[in-house]
């Protein structure tokens, strides 16, 4: 990581571990920590960090945005700053402006659509939202007639259904029942609902690798404390073995999703961003399942109560896989991609990157 | 990442480009001449001298290595290009592989000028094939446990024993092993052995085969009998052969052979599923595809990082760890998606005898070079659990 990425993403770093500690906030009562722990984020820039600042954001790049994601990930920060962060992304497009709090995005399940009407109002169903109950805004990708449009919605005109994602935080069914958007402008050409599928799946790989980063120094510190038979646990060769094969999991993770923000940052052809995203979507979604059972199973019984802050990070890796596409939807794709380009141009791909 | 492992983004320079569309070029015209069949798995038996010559002679062995011992000063990125290209491709690299990937810069650490003089330069040349003398028939992967003794005579070693599972030692010039030449310690049961360069026509070497599962015979028992070793054919500390091991692993075990052992199976399936496959067949290539380019960039990432200089020894053997599993899976994985292709395709045939022969060399994948357990062990340590 470059040193200006780095400095925007210690300094996110530092107000999740301030304002968002996993202890403190797992025995909070009430969600009174996330008000000073959202001002701190706002002070900072962070949530438009991928806003410019003749549109109110902080101008931060892509780059520097993946790190700030990355470290949400690592504290499995549970409010919604990576929903914002791509809010502002969707609007900038557009050259809509950002408001100020906090924002989701619609839709985030391929499946779903939302249309920008004649009249100018949207409609449609979107399920799945993150934090939708959360957020004063919506950011939403629109079919119409002619081509897709970017629209800001007041969450308050929408209709939403209350619900958890698994690892729950606010996810949520939004039905727009032609509501009239704040404002809204047409997409430019190559903006469209996949556009906000490959950022989403890029930043939800990016969050369960951190996720598991956490997991994995998590577990060995717990193995190297835990006694059971007379000894540390980490003296025995199954949680050894078991603990290098979670490394193994973190380390695919941490590499896929960090090349598909490489990538995302640099540009690539539309293949290669397939290959990209759907690689990191699949591979950080595998490595989840895996992961976060080892982790578990290291932990025993303590890591099953609600008391023990494992949940947090291993109930949101596994939740995170859920949006912007399950991880067959991504193979689908992939392997749909793979088979059209043929048998012979399948290396030529893999080995461009 | 935790503060014990690194997989930094590493992309291939432009060089690399260049450099692969001369590899490519190169493998399609021996493909043309008839040199091999890129459609068959590279049987590790087949062994064509002139080939390794010809590879030697576009510089591609001993890249990284000086000039001044017939290398050519290229970078490990440049050398990762060219491996994948050549193992992708079913290139027969077995002849000079071994030698370019671990014996040269082992000999390039340990040995005196003199050997270094005579032996590089022809390795460089696809001149020279090396074996690995490690496992024996009571150790294997307890590598300390090694029992074939080096006695010193007159002016070096006389070396008696038996060492086994080794790879090419049939057509092999020179073995690098490790012998016996003190006991093992109370302190530490490390000690006593000692890294030597032996000389395969040398008197009192008997080259047995060994019949494998997947039918080949690629592997042999070496028995040594009052075998001469000269003195400067001991390679570094005497007695201190486990301090010189473990650098050199990170080269042996993050490369693209640990992974693309068995590649020619997803393409053929990708043929066999045609241009517009189920959702079944399409999902089942998306994953295979998505888990090869991962480990592909985690491999990608330790070459960058060997070439930064770093010895990245944990985050190769989880290369290795997961690679080697991957490509053992590989094969079975293919065959559940292929249960239901047409059986007239007209690939079906190839696919199947590429399957029958990868699904019998699948066992060995995660044992050769280091086995799961021994990686395993390794990663855990760098965890800080041992």
């Amino acid at each position: 990581m470059a040193e200006a990425e780095s400095i925007v993403a210690e300094t996110a770093d530092r107000i999740f571990a301030d304002l968002a500690d996993a202890q403190t906030v797992n025995s909070a009562k009430s969600d009174g920590w996330k008000k000073p722990l959202w001002a701190a984020l706002t002070d900072a820039g962070l949530p438009l960090s991928w806003v410019t600042d003749d549109y109110g954001g902080s101008g931060a790049t892509l780059a520097e945005g993946f790190g700030v994601v990355s470290a949400a990930g690592r504290h499995a920060l549970a409010v919604p700053l990576v929903e914002t962060m791509l809010a502002g992304w969707l609007l900038s497009q557009a050259s809509i402006a950002s408001p100020n709090g906090a924002m989701t995005v619609a839709p985030t399940s391929p499946r779903d659509r939302v249309t920008l009407n004649a009249d100018g109002t949207l409609s449609g169903r979107a399920r799945g939202i993150p934090f939708a109950s959360e957020a004063t805004h919506i950011a939403v990708i629109a079919d119409t007639p002619k081509g897709f449009a970017i629209a800001l919605a007041e969450t308050s005109s929408c209709h939403v259904v209350a619900g958890e994602s698994l690892g729950n935080d606010a996810s949520n069914i939004v039905t727009f029942n032609n509501v009239k958007p704040v404002a809204s402008k047409p997409a430019p050409k190559d903006v469209t609902p996949t556009s906000l599928m490959l950022m989403g799946a890029t930043v939800r790989s990016l969050q369960i690798a951190g996720a598991l980063e956490t997991l994995l120094n998590l577990s060995v510190a717990y193995a190297n404390e835990r006694v059971a038979f007379e000894k540390k646990i980490a003296k025995f060769q199954a949680i050894q073995h078991n603990l290098a094969q979670l490394a193994g999991e973190v380390a695919a993770a941490v590499t896929a999703s960090g090349s598909v923000a490489d990538t995302i940052a640099t540009g690539a052809d539309n293949d290669i961003m397939m290959l990209e995203v759907a690689s990191a979507k699949i591979r950080c979604a595998e490595a989840a399942e895996k992961g976060t059972a080892i982790a578990h199973q290291v932990f025993g019984a303590i890591g099953f109560s609600m008391e023990h802050i494992l949940h947090r990070y291993t109930l949101r890796a596994l939740a995170w896989r859920d949006d912007f596409g399950h991880e067959s939807y991504w193979a689908t794709e992939l392997g749909k991609l793979i088979a059209a380009r043929g048998a012979d141009e399948l290396w030529p791909l893999l080995a461009s990157r | 990442m935790t503060t014990a492992l690194r997989f930094d983004q590493i992309r291939l320079p432009p060089e690399c480009d260049v450099l692969r569309r001369e590899v490519r070029e190169f493998l399609s015209q021996e493909i043309a001449a008839g040199t091999f069949n890129p459609h068959e798995p590279q049987r590790e038996d087949i062994d064509i001298p002139e080939f390794s010559h010809r590879v030697g002679a576009r510089g591609w062995i001993g890249m990284t290595w000086p000039k001044k011992y017939g290398g050519h000063e290229r970078t490990f990125l440049e050398r990762f290009v060219v491996t994948e290209e050549m193992r992708v491709a079913n290139a027969p690299t077995r002849r000079f592989f071994v030698a370019d990937r671990q014996s040269g810069p082992v000999l390039l650490k340990f040995a005196n000028e003199r050997i270094k003089m005579d032996i590089l330069p022809r390795i460089c040349r696809g001149e020279v094939c090396f074996s690995i003398g490690m496992s024996e028939p009571n150790s294997g992967s307890d590598l300390f446990a090694a029992k074939t003794k080096a006695t010193r005579t007159s002016g070096g070693w006389l070396i008696n024993g038996t060492k086994i599972w080794t790879t090419s030692a049939h057509m092999a010039d020179y073995m690098l092993a490790i012998f016996r030449t003190s006991p093992a310690t109370k302190e530490n049961r490390r000690h006593g052995l000692t890294q030597f360069l032996v000389d395969m026509k040398a008197p009192g070497i008997r080259v047995n085969p060994i019949a494998q599962i997947s039918g080949m015979k690629e592997f042999n028992e070496v028995v040594f009998d009052d075998t001469f070793v000269p003195d400067d054919y001991a390679l570094g500390e005497i007695d201190g052969a486990w301090k010189q091991a473990t650098s050199e692993l990170a080269y042996e075990r993050s490369g693209p052979e640990r992974f693309l052992e068995t590649y020619y199976v997803l393409t053929e399936l990708v043929r066999a599923l045609g241009d517009k496959p189920d959702t079944r067949g399409a999902e089942g290539i998306g994953r295979l595809v998505a888990q090869l380019h991962t480990l592909r960039r985690m491999s990608v990432s330790v070459a960058g990082m060997l070439q930064a200089g770093k010895e990245p020894v944990v985050e190769a053997s989880i290369v290795k760890d997961l690679g080697t599993i991957w490509e053992q899976k590989l094969p079975h994985r293919v065959r559940d998606l292929a249960a239901f292709v047409d059986t007239d395709a007209s690939n079906h045939h190839a696919l199947e005898q590429q399957l029958a022969f990868a699904i019998k060399i699948a066992p060995k994948l995660t044992i050769q070079g280091g086995t799961t357990e021994v990686l395993r062990g390794i990663i855990a340590r760098g965890l800080g659990l041992r």
